[in-house]
């Protein structure tokens, strides 16, 4: 096996990003699918710190890589809230029944 | 091979089994508690890469807060204790062609891309950069971090809140 680079990284996050698309398409309950969005968030997460650290472009990468992880919490409360709407509302949080907007 | 690489295929392993676990399992309680492998996974991933401060607001962010917001979610839906919790997957099979595809193509650019790399350094520490550099050049972008973050919160506990009750 090769020494450790650059493609390495790329290519375990191509497969986190993937696995996170899988989970979004698949799934049906609302909190799966969060969990496929985190994953993606965290490829992306792993993309941008690695072009940091082997193209030497300082530490730009790193702080894009935090507001990514910041968005990601409010993200998360505000999902996590819509989805307990939805909970009160249908009793179920399948996101392929849910297709009224209110009663 | 190296210490690196080894520690490297080691991570890489563990998210890629728990992640797998994430996307694969029937039990959501049981995913949620995969995640947290994957999250401290790509924590080490971080580290690996000479990102100190962002692999512990890594752990901190997602692994203390966002796991647990997932798990509060997970109680606040779900009967745990009744069976016929809906889960079910809908078109596996083509989903998972479609994906296999993408993430081959994916792969793909990766691998035969020629990407310009420089001798990657490994820095004492990144805090001191990271603060400078967010505080002098993006320090506007700073600001409208810790509104947006304010008024996502404020608005989540409104959407969330129980308006049946008298206010």
């Amino acid at each position: 096996m090769a020494h450790v680079g650059l493609t390495h990284f790329l290519i375990l996050s191509a497969i986190l990003f993937s696995l996170g698309i899988y989970a979004i398409v698949v799934r049906k309950n609302a909190i799966m699918v969060m969990m496929g969005i985190e994953l993606v968030l965290n490829s992306a997460n792993i993309n941008f710190i690695a072009f940091a650290h082997f193209g030497n472009y300082g530490i730009s990468g790193q702080i894009v890589s935090l507001v990514v992880i910041i968005l990601a919490a409010a993200e998360a409360a505000v999902a996590l809230a819509i989805v307990l709407n939805l909970f009160k509302t249908y009793s179920h949080i399948n996101v392929d029944e849910v297709n009224k907007l209110k009663e | 091979m190296e210490l690196y690489d080894i520690i490297f295929y080691l991570i890489a392993l563990t998210v890629v089994v728990s992640a797998a676990i994430v996307v694969g399992s029937k039990n959501i309680v049981r995913a949620a508690y995969s995640l947290l492998f994957t999250f401290l996974g790509v924590a080490g991933i971080y580290i690996l890469l000479g990102a100190d401060f962002i692999g512990v607001t890594q752990l901190m962010v997602y692994v203390g807060g966002i796991l647990i917001l997932l798990l509060f979610g997970i109680m606040l839906t779900n009967k745990v204790y009744s069976v016929d919790i809906r889960r079910e997957n809908s078109y596996i099979i083509p989903s998972i062609v479609i994906v296999g595809i993408f993430a081959a193509f994916l792969i793909f650019v990766m691998t035969e891309t020629n990407w310009v790399t420089a001798d990657p350094t490994f820095p004492n520490t990144t805090v001191f950069e990271l603060g400078k550099t967010l505080l002098v050049h993006y320090s506007i972008i700073f600001e409208i971090l810790a509104i947006v973050l304010l008024i996502a919160l404020i608005g989540a506990a409104t959407l969330a809140r129980n308006d049946n009750k008298e206010r």
